[in-house]
């Protein structure tokens, strides 16, 4: 089954043509992220423009990158939420052209079933498994234990674990996006500012990562003001550790509990070398899989292989009234 | 009108959140304004515990906008990333829908906002501390008095 994948939920355009969800014929990428850059994150309104300027031309190149025509294509899958209204209707209505045109079944995707599912390309997934999501929107630990079932077992209580990345670089002059600067930094920094694990040992899921987020702002601005010399690098090492720390443990109480065969990481921050490093150090048991590195930021091609199981577990398609959502539950 | 309340913790927040879902209606906006981690996003959580959100209601940065369904649907918006910009067009609807819209940062799209509004500036004083400064305009002016008698009982 040829499956159209659309997603255009921030500030990427993308489409990819993928084949019974593993198969990538095509993964057409436009990313926005030098435009956004000088205002420090993503402006929907500029987002939802630059997604009307590329969308065509990302269409165009995935049907010919796949070396089919729109008549070989038996099914889109186009993300619907969450993420940027404006932004998502524009891949949503783009979708419904094509499908009403060509008469092609169609079908709305949630965004982080498509970072789950980015998983699966390539790699396959074995049930039942513990999928941590991690990105600037999102931080979830989500049991599966069959294709296309999601129990969330856990999210953040405040911000993102991205988001916290991106607060973070702002604070310490490191520009957008904060996640690989604050990462490459942390490399060569030491962890010896002390900042808290918040919720580690909380007994449940969640995650809070608003009241670290404030420590290390004070930290900062403390040290500052007593004109105490400020080491970058540790700065970056002191936060990547807490924040890894946090999310290794909870995998690991939560792989324990539900006795899953592999735990796997999606989201961007799943791109993040610390996170992948104390994932796999601290667990040896089961395997543990990240998605390969052009599928961590977003694409389509993790929207096709999310769209292709979702399909064949309800068997049928969604009509043209597809709507976008801003906030989008998974379950 | 405006008023100042000091906040000695979380439970004050919660109380004054509580207090000020009392006066709620369709197409309120509030616009929060402060400093990171000065307690913006727990005033939000708060209120909209109070006006009867079950979700889990986290940080929207990210998408700048979130939307909730409880007594009444609750718009919580996030413009922290419109610094400099001023404005999105996309939240015109929400920050003028038949919803409460609660606006972080709200002074980074001060022309977007309406002259009738109530806003609460938190100013960090100390880890545990925090002094609110509430201020209502046109219709909302009624609204802080009976928030500021009810602090002065």
């Amino acid at each position: 089954m040829n499956v159209l994948g659309v997603e255009t939920s921030c500030d990427e355009t993308s489409v990819s043509v993928v084949r019974d969800g593993n198969v990538v014929l095509a993964n057409e990428v436009l990313s926005q992220i030098d435009i956004h850059k000088a205002y420090g994150g993503v402006v929907p309104e500029i987002a939802s423009r630059e997604h009307i300027k590329g969308i065509t031309y990302v269409f165009d190149q995935a049907i010919k990158n796949a070396n089919l025509n729109y008549e070989d294509i038996d099914l889109i899958a186009v993300t619907k939420g969450p993420g940027l209204i404006g932004s998502l209707l524009i891949g949503i209505n783009a979708a419904k052209v094509i499908s009403l045109n060509y008469n092609i079944p169609i079908i709305g995707v949630h965004h982080i079933s498509g970072h789950i599912y980015a998983n699966y390309i390539e790699q396959g997934m074995e049930f039942p498994l513990l999928a941590l999501v991690v990105s600037g929107g999102h931080t979830e630990l989500i049991l599966m234990k069959e294709h296309f079932s999601f129990i969330k077992l856990g999210e953040t209580q405040d911000d993102a674990v991205g988001e916290a990345y991106d607060k973070i670089a702002r604070v310490l002059g490191l520009g957008y996006p904060g996640g690989p600067v604050v990462d490459r930094l942390a490399g060569s920094g030491v962890d010896n500012l002390n900042f808290p694990r918040p919720m580690i040992q909380s007994g449940d899921f969640n995650f809070s990562f608003s009241g670290l987020k404030s420590h290390v702002i004070n930290t900062h601005h403390n040290m500052k003001q007593r004109n105490i010399a400020i080491n970058i690098d540790d700065f970056c090492a002191s936060f990547q550790e807490a924040v890894t720390d946090v999310l290794v443990e909870k995998t690991i109480q939560a792989k324990n509990k539900f006795k899953v065969k592999q735990v796997i990481v999606a989201g961007g921050v799943a791109a993040n070398s610390g996170l992948r490093k104390k994932m796999k150090e601290k667990i040896t048991d089961i395997p543990v899989f990240f998605p390969k590195m052009k599928f961590c930021t977003d694409n389509a091609a993790m929207i096709g292989a999310a769209g292709y199981f979702q399909y064949k577990k309800y068997g049928k398609a969604d009509d043209l009234y597809i709507n976008g959502y801003s906030r989008l539950d998974l379950e | 009108m405006d008023i100042r309340i000091r906040l000695n913790s979380q439970e004050d927040t919660y109380k004054l959140a509580k207090i000020l879902s009392e006066y709620v209606f369709p197409g309120m906006i509030i616009g929060l304004s402060g400093d990171l981690g000065s307690g913006k996003t727990t005033f939000t959580k708060y209120l909209a515990k109070e006006i009867g959100v079950i979700d889990v209601l986290n940080s929207p940065t990210f998408t700048i906008l979130k939307t909730y369904k409880g007594n009444f649907d609750l718009y919580h918006m996030d413009v922290y990333r419109l610094e400099g910009i001023g404005y999105d067009y996309e939240l015109d609807d929400f920050i003028y829908g038949k919803g409460i819209a609660v606006i972080e940062w709200c002074e980074y799209i001060e022309v977007m906002l309406p002259e009738d509004i109530i806003k609460l500036s938190f100013k960090f004083v100390d880890e545990q501390i925090r002094d609110v400064l509430i201020k209502g305009s046109g219709k909302y002016e009624k609204i802080v008095e009976k928030i500021s008698d009810r602090y002065s009982n």
